[in-house]
């Protein structure tokens, strides 16, 4: 049987040290079983090393930044469907989502589809919300508490020990052991990612992550536990290994089927000396190293593309354990044309 | 004390522990020791055929055996 064509437009192209989903999206989308795909590359920046990856990206456009208005972003991706005739889009970006979630009605109208979770989720699970989603779903999480200024440090401190990880409200974290090292990550994140800042307690363990997709009916359609072996000075997984942890793959299950969550993505998660996980973070969306995923057996995007275009599929039940990725980078030659025309045509 | 049905010990004594994702690495008399675990064997077993296999005294092996017990079990690599 033939395989159906698709064009799917992906964000994410910044595959640099602390690096957006879109590449190995894309990867995964090339290699996925039930359709062939023509791959269109959204980009904020200029540099985003994507845009001139023309083996696994058919064209580049750039987008609106998020926090010029979705109007504005609607209108683009507008004149791009006039194009390229978009069947999916996959947003990669957690400062995106937001913008994406609320387009959606209006992209699924011109006949662009996605998955991604609510609003209600996604607000939900924002770092300044995990306390709350701890307790309703009954998810160990670590306690946090979200300041606006410097000068609420102190009160909130009073029932933290030292040291204690400062958190920006989308990206970004420091391990703060005194007032003076709050003060440098609290300006630091806050001129990069704005208000508020959050104070969470910091977990002494071992890092786990899991990748996944629920269905929106409280199915897990797949999940994959990973544990970082290299960690960049950002933080950022730069190798790690699959593993089958069933408690890790219970408390996915559990959390997909109590907030019944509609999409990819991450979660984040700390084992401590008495191997009891505290649930760090979740992330809305396919992480970075979501090739391990497809490599161990679980094409996610793929996965995620089908349930986009509201086909039935059978949740994954198994993938191969004790396999590892193993990062690395990679200088390309880029003719200075390629990047006049990206930047004064926003288009490649 | 068992083994976890589930630890990896390849033939050049690499373990893997895929619940947890980690790897060690013991020698050749670890990686053996490790092996007749896996088969089932008893401490007592393990011991007497180390035994049979270097010339050494009985108390001695028993007490190395004991420690490396204590750093599987340490690194959750026993039942």
């Amino acid at each position: 049987m033939k395989k159906a064509q698709l064009t799917i437009g992906v964000t994410g192209l910044n595959a640099v040290d602390n690096p957006g989903s879109g590449i190995p999206v894309i990867r995964a989308l090339k290699e996925a079983k039930s359709f062939d795909v023509r791959i269109i590359g959204f980009s904020y920046g200029t540099l985003e090393p994507g845009i001139y990856m023309h083996s696994i990206i058919d064209k580049s456009y750039q987008l609106p930044y998020p926090s010029v208005g979705i109007d504005t972003l609607l209108k683009r991706i507008e004149y791009i469907h006039s194009i390229e005739n978009l069947d999916v889009i996959i947003p990669n970006f957690d400062a995106e989502l937001y913008s994406f979630i609320k387009i959606s009605p209006k992209l699924k109208a011109l006949g662009i589809h996605t998955f991604l979770p609510t609003i209600e989720q996604f607000e939900k699970r924002q770092k300044v919300n995990l306390n709350d989603f701890g307790k309703k779903y009954n998810i160990p999480v670590p306690m946090s508490k979200v300041i606006f200024t410097l000068s609420e440090s102190h009160e909130a401190m009073r029932d933290f020990d030292w040291p204690v990880l400062i958190k920006g409200k989308y990206y970004d974290a420091g391990i703060a052991y005194n007032f003076d090292q709050i003060g440098l990550y609290f300006n630091k994140i806050s001129a990069k990612w704005g208000l508020p800042i959050i104070i969470q307690e910091f977990v002494h363990g071992t890092e786990f992550n899991v990748a996944g997709l629920g269905d929106g009916k409280g199915n897990t359609i797949a999940a994959v536990p990973m544990r970082k072996q290299y960690i960049t000075d950002k933080g950022k997984a730069w190798g790690g290994i699959s593993i089958t942890d069933e408690a890790l793959l219970e408390l996915t299950r559990e959390f997909v089927a109590k907030t019944q969550w509609r999409g990819s993505f991450e979660l984040e998660l700390m084992k401590n000396k008495n191997r009891e996980f505290s649930l760090l973070e979740i992330n809305p969306r396919i992480p970075a190293w979501i090739y391990l995923a497809v490599g161990v057996g679980q094409n996610i995007p793929e996965a995620l593309v089908n349930l986009a275009l509201g086909k039935n599929i059978e949740p994954y039940k198994s993938y191969l354990a004790g396999k590892m990725f193993v990062r690395y980078s990679w200088d390309m030659i880029v003719d200075l044309k390629e990047f006049e025309r990206i930047s004064t045509l926003g288009e490649l | 004390m068992k083994l976890k049905s589930d630890v990896a010990v390849s033939d050049s004594g690499f373990v893997f522990l895929p619940t947890t994702g980690e790897s060690f690495s013991v020698n050749p008399i670890g990686s053996e020791v490790l092996q007749l675990l896996k088969e089932g064997k008893s401490i007592q077993e393990i011991s007497n055929q180390i035994l049979d296999k270097f010339d050494t005294e009985p108390l001695i092996i028993d007490k190395d055996l004991s420690d490396f017990m204590e750093i599987l079990n340490h690194y959750s690599l026993l039942e």
